[in-house]
């Protein structure tokens, strides 16, 4: 066994199997929980807990695959320049609206972290968990939260975005398809976009126009709304 | 050889926004820099759209697979969150639906809620 896993090519073979299963099961039983990354993690886990295998072990190839993730970011700006176009044309209020999302994605995470009595590094770990993956990753890095926390928290974040999608737009009566679209990329990322994609071309444009740009803004918001956030709160305590 | 000649461009970028990052100090992370780095590149027409595209979709199109390892991690560090899991699920819903309830409050209160354009 240990010739087996002891090998630069045994987690690289396991995550591309477990992701297979993954995408397998999301497309045999179309559920939004199903959702494959989570469950190709979740195979992993389960395999290396299984089998008594160290996750160092895992991480010898693991490590291949997490390396993409850089150059997968900068790949991002790819998209975006495409949108570009549609931006122009009402350019002030999208990203007026991105802007506010992003602060009041932060915002309400300090708010109930604090509220529920969690520790820093746990709200550093959540702050970004509205943005795209390799933009949050980075961001808790940078912020000293716990990356795999921070990963599926917004894995998580995707998937319930994507499932009260209709309902909050029902409740919150939007109408304007850009309006969606902007609210669906602002607080759900990628896997928000793939239910604004059900919807329509105006709202999957601009939910996905609104990945990367939230990404940016929340960089460059999160330390201050942090601070103003967690300051106010103490005083008001 | 186009994937590899792009990956050449598009690694490239990465690891000089990462250099930067690191060299001034900034809080702004390198992949970040390097996002903004090459939307500038494509903005400005110094580089062509078909100059990287393919390398792009590529990672793009497999980005999910891409963070299974950083998603394993949790296993190292299962007993830190194993109490505080049920807070974790329910503050990650609730900000969700006030965040997309803001952001498209906010969106409409500034296009109009009629949108006659984009169909």
């Amino acid at each position: 066994m240990e010739y087996l896993t002891d090998n630069l090519v045994f987690g690289i073979v396991l995550s591309l199997a477990a992701f297979e299963a993954g995408l397998w099961i999301s497309k045999k039983t179309k559920l939004a929980i199903f959702n494959p990354l989570l469950v190709a993690i979740f195979i992993v886990v389960v395999f290396l807990i299984a089998a008594d295998i160290d996750i160092e072990t895992y991480n010898q190839g693991g490590q291949f695959i997490h390396m993409f993730l850089g150059p997968a970011t900068v790949a991002l700006a790819v998209p975006l320049y495409k949108k570009l176009d549609q931006l122009k044309q009402h350019a002030v209020p999208i990203l007026t609206s991105i802007l506010f999302g992003s602060v009041v994605s932060v915002a309400s995470v300090v708010f109930f972290t604090m509220l529920f009595g969690l520790e820093h590094e746990i709200i550093m770990s959540l702050l970004p968990k509205s943005v795209t993956t390799p933009i949050g990753i980075e961001l808790s890095k940078q912020m000293g939260g716990i990356v795999p926390v921070t990963v599926l928290s917004i894995i998580i974040t995707g998937i319930s975005g994507a499932m009260m999608a209709p309902a909050v737009i029902k409740l919150a009566k939007l109408k304007n398809k850009i309006a969606i679209g902007i609210a669906l990329g602002t607080s759900a990322h990628a896997i928000g976009t793939t239910k604004a994609l059900e919807m329509g071309e105006t709202e999957s444009a601009m939910s996905s126009l609104a990945i990367g740009i939230a990404g940016i803004m929340t960089v460059f918001i999160a330390p201050w709304v942090y601070q103003l956030t967690y300051g106010l709160l103490f005083f008001w305590q | 050889m186009k994937l590899f000649r792009q990956a050449i461009i598009i690694f490239g970028i990465y690891l000089l926004g990462d250099w930067i990052s690191k060299t001034l100090h900034w809080m702004v992370p390198g992949n970040i820099v390097g996002m903004l780095i090459l939307l500038g590149l494509l903005y400005s027409k110094m580089l062509k759209l078909e100059q990287v595209e393919a390398m792009a979709g590529f990672l793009l199109d497999h980005l999910a697979f891409f963070f299974i390892p950083a998603g394993v991690g949790i296993l190292s560090i299962y007993a830190g969150i194993q109490g505080i899991w049920l807070k974790l699920l329910l503050i990650c819903v609730i900000t969700t639906a006030i965040t997309m309830t803001a952001t498209g409050k906010m969106a409409e209160a500034l296009l109009g809620r009629n949108n006659r354009q984009g169909e």
